[in-house]
């Protein structure tokens, strides 16, 4: 396949064929695809560049296999070295931090939530890549630009998110009486009951979970009109609408399989797998390792999103991956080029679809890819973008916004209170003292 | 005397000139003064400079990535009122001291066991070492499986043997995780413990053990007169360690519970790693470590004065 080497006419020509054949791709095409688009990438990388770049550990080998695959072509085509090393979800935030904080170590970093937020002016300008990816990919959804951008400049790019949506058996879900999901408060928290009296019961983690704690109580609290901020960023948890909110999660709370105030990001996982957990909230990755070890399993999974709030709109926290370059390192070219490489429908594309799922797009056209529909069951975590909001809510993203999803104050005041430890109101008064003291000034 | 200082010659000054150089050249002082500062740098570099920049910190709201201000008290004014913060000063206090006092019990009477005579002793005496052995995250790992909510392998016996019918919430209810982080802690400790108390029944001298035996003193004697007041030093050197270890710990809590269930098991160090790492506000993070501080001087004070007493020292009453 050595002839399959695409010049620059036959690339621009190629258009829409790229997409189609890049699926299917082998290395070599991917290489010669890569060197084509190295001639006319707007980036131009340092000679002899040595990127060190930090990303979170798969929860799918497909997605690494694809993922490592992008970054050969790409270091064969620049002739740049790109250094990967994986972390927990855990460990990503402290070392980065920690690389910002003395200024070496990594270049770039793929990671979690709002890390570029944690420490804005480390992180170097990506708009020029932002704007051309847009550009190329029918635009960036609001979601995506509320992940990446700080004011009018892009600090990150969100290459990705993974959905917190709901996991569930539909055996057990019909026997609890709901054949079809349940779209609004009141009928999820029946359908929670009904499944805790059929010993199938539901969970969903209260413990220091970054990922699935985070998520679905950030949902909680919106659902029911409360924000730990207002849109100017001022702190405004204790509210009648937050009470409420505390109320509903405390019944969901009682009908949930015993220790979830234990758990952490995997242990929901690990249940559900081993079938004594019959709901949850989490990414794809349950049904796509069932699909491998239990396919009798994955037939009975289903997914849906979170139901609506009382106003009918239905806002979830998913788990943004953004990348984000230093602004230290001796290689911005290269960061940017790789990131962009990254995210051109060529190599996107097939890695979306390695990851079966659990990447869902921030860019609009690729919600268009077959992954989504092929499989019903994955649909609706093509829809990520669209009801995701950043862990500010109705604010504006920033370090203190960051600070305090890294600090689990609203994971604690939803703890505090189902645990029995606190009531209502001083739940909510700790938990707006704790926000009050990172939003001051 | 005087007169002879007095009336000291010029010349002689100049003349002792290079005799200065000369005794300084041979002034043992002066190098053994150089040999230490090697030492002193190192001692300099990685510990007095580190925590003089911790205790700085304290006093800034430097954020990761961000210089910080001088805010004098504040980060401490914060805390004094942080119910969380008092949260870890207890769980940490509560934790050091019975995981230390257990550890202690465990690890002495293991240690009279094992100074007795018994066959396979050497190998005996080196599987008690494991639990030091083993790298700590990798038994918090351990402990985590088996302290699961789901799949607890305790949980799983005794509902087999039908002695409960559903499974315990070892680290989701607050009491049973502190009794479990703790229960971790002093498995892993004991051994550290029991080996140095080995280490010094070895050095009592048998023949004082002959002579009480002859005399008729009974074990119990034997050990509060000869064994005891023998072992003091070591125990206040053991127990000052074990004590700060256990103040200070830090994997064993973060991989097991991450502090929760809310915050029932955070200790200080761990919520000065959330605040701090985590959160990212390194100043509120660097005050919570120093409040650590007063602390742990009490712990060397305690110890320290007591080994300046003879009674500490050789375990009589003559002091």
């Amino acid at each position: 396949m050595t002839n399959f080497t695409l010049d620059r006419r036959s690339l621009l020509k190629g258009g829409a064929l790229t997409l189609a054949t890049a699926a299917t791709m082998s290395a070599e095409e991917l290489l010669g695809y890569a060197k084509a688009w190295a001639q006319t990438a707007p980036w131009k990388p340092e000679a002899g560049a040595k990127v060190n770049l930090l990303r979170w550990k798969r929860f799918v080998e497909a997605e690494d296999v694809a993922f490592m695959k992008i970054v050969d072509a790409f270091q064969k085509a620049f002739n740049v070295t790109v250094n990967v090393s994986n972390e927990s979800y855990d460990d990503i935030q402290p070392k980065a931090s920690v690389a910002a904080n003395t200024g070496q170590g990594l270049d770039m970093v793929w990671g979690l939530y709002s890390l570029p937020f944690l420490f804005p002016n480390k992180c170097t300008d990506m708009t020029d890549v932002a704007d051309y990816l847009g550009k190329k990919c029918g635009g960036w959804a609001d979601s995506g630009k509320a992940y990446g951008m700080l004011g009018n400049k892009w600090i990150g790019i969100p290459v990705a998110a993974t959905g917190g949506l709901v996991n569930y058996r539909m055996s057990a879900a019909e026997k609890a009486g709901h054949k079809e999901f349940p779209k609004d408060l009141a009928g999820f928290a029946d359908l929670i009951k009904g499944m805790k009296k059929n010993n199938t019961p539901a969970g969903m983690a209260l413990g220091h979970a970054s990922g699935d704690a985070n998520g679905w109580l950030h949902w909680a609290l919106w659902a029911h009109g409360g924000n730990l901020i207002d849109k100017d960023n001022k702190v405004v948890i204790n509210s009648p609408e937050t009470a409420k909110a505390l109320e509903y999660v405390k019944g969901l709370y009682d009908n949930f399989i015993p220790g979830t105030a234990s758990w952490n990001d995997s242990s929901n996982n690990k249940a559900f797998l081993a079938g004594q957990l019959y709901l949850t909230v989490n990414g794809i990755s349950i049904y796509v390792a069932s699909k491998k070890d239990a396919p009798q399993m994955s037939a009975d999974i289903n997914h849906a999103h979170l139901p609506a709030g009382v106003d009918g709109k239905t806002r979830e926290l998913h788990l943004g991956f953004p990348i984000l370059v230093y602004n230290f390192t001796k290689f911005p070219q290269t960061c940017k080029a790789f990131t962009a490489f990254l995210l051109e429908p060529a190599q996107f594309n097939p890695w979306v679809e390695a990851a079966q799922g659990y990447l869902s797009p921030f860019l609009n056209d690729y919600q268009k890819n077959p992954i989504w529909t092929a499989d019903p069951k994955n649909t609706p975590y093509r829809d990520v973008a669209k009801t995701a909001n950043t862990p500010a809510g109705l604010g504006k993203m920033g370090e203190n916004a960051a600070a305090a999803i890294a600090d689990f104050v609203v994971v604690d005041m939803f703890a505090n209170y189902c645990t029995g430890r606190e009531d209502v109101k001083t739940a909510m008064a700790s938990a707006e003292r704790s926000a009050k003291r990172i939003f001051r000034g | 005397m005087s007169i002879v200082q007095a009336s000291m010659p010029p010349q002689s000054a100049t003349a002792e000139l290079p005799s200065v150089w000369q005794r300084l050249r041979t002034n043992k002082n002066l190098v053994a003064l150089w040999f230490m500062l090697p030492a002193a740098a190192f001692l300099i570099l990685f510990l007095a400079y580190p925590l003089g920049l911790g205790i700085w910190m304290s006093f800034t709201d430097e954020r990761i990535g961000r210089a910080g201000i001088f805010i004098g008290l504040e980060n401490y004014e914060w805390l004094w009122s942080d119910t969380i913060f008092w949260l870890s000063v207890f769980n940490t206090l509560l934790y050091t001291l019975i995981a230390s006092a257990i550890k202690f019990a465990i690890g002495l009477y293991l240690a009279l066991l094992l100074n007795r005579h018994m066959p396979f002793k050497a190998m005996i005496r080196a599987i008690v070492l494991i639990p030091f052995i083993v790298p700590t995250v990798l038994s918090a790992i351990a402990f985590w499986w088996i302290y699961d909510a789901q799949f607890s392998i305790i949980s799983w016996s005794l509902i087999k043997l039908g002695l409960i019918d559903h499974n315990i919430n070892f680290l989701g209810d607050t009491n049973w995780a502190r009794g479990s982080v703790i229960f971790a802690n002093i498995w892993r400790g004991v051994p550290f413990v029991a080996i140095t108390l080995l280490a010094g029944l070895q050095t009592v001298s048998p023949s004082l053990y002959e002579a009480a035996t002859l005399d008729g003193a009974t074990d119990w004697q034997r050990f509060r007169h000869i064994t005891y007041p023998l072992l003091t030093p070591i125990i206040a050197v053991v127990m000052t360690f074990s004590v700060l270890f256990t103040f200070t710990d830090f994997q064993l809590v973060w991989a097991l519970t991450r502090g929760g269930p809310v915050n029932a098991t955070h200790l200080m160090a761990t919520l000065s790693y959330q605040r701090g790492i985590i959160s990212g506000r390194l100043g509120e993070g660097a005050a919570i470590a120093t409040a650590m501080i007063p602390f742990l001087l009490a712990a060397i004070a305690i110890s320290w004065f007591g080994m300046q007493r003879r009674k500490w020292q050789q375990g009589s009453d003559n002091d």
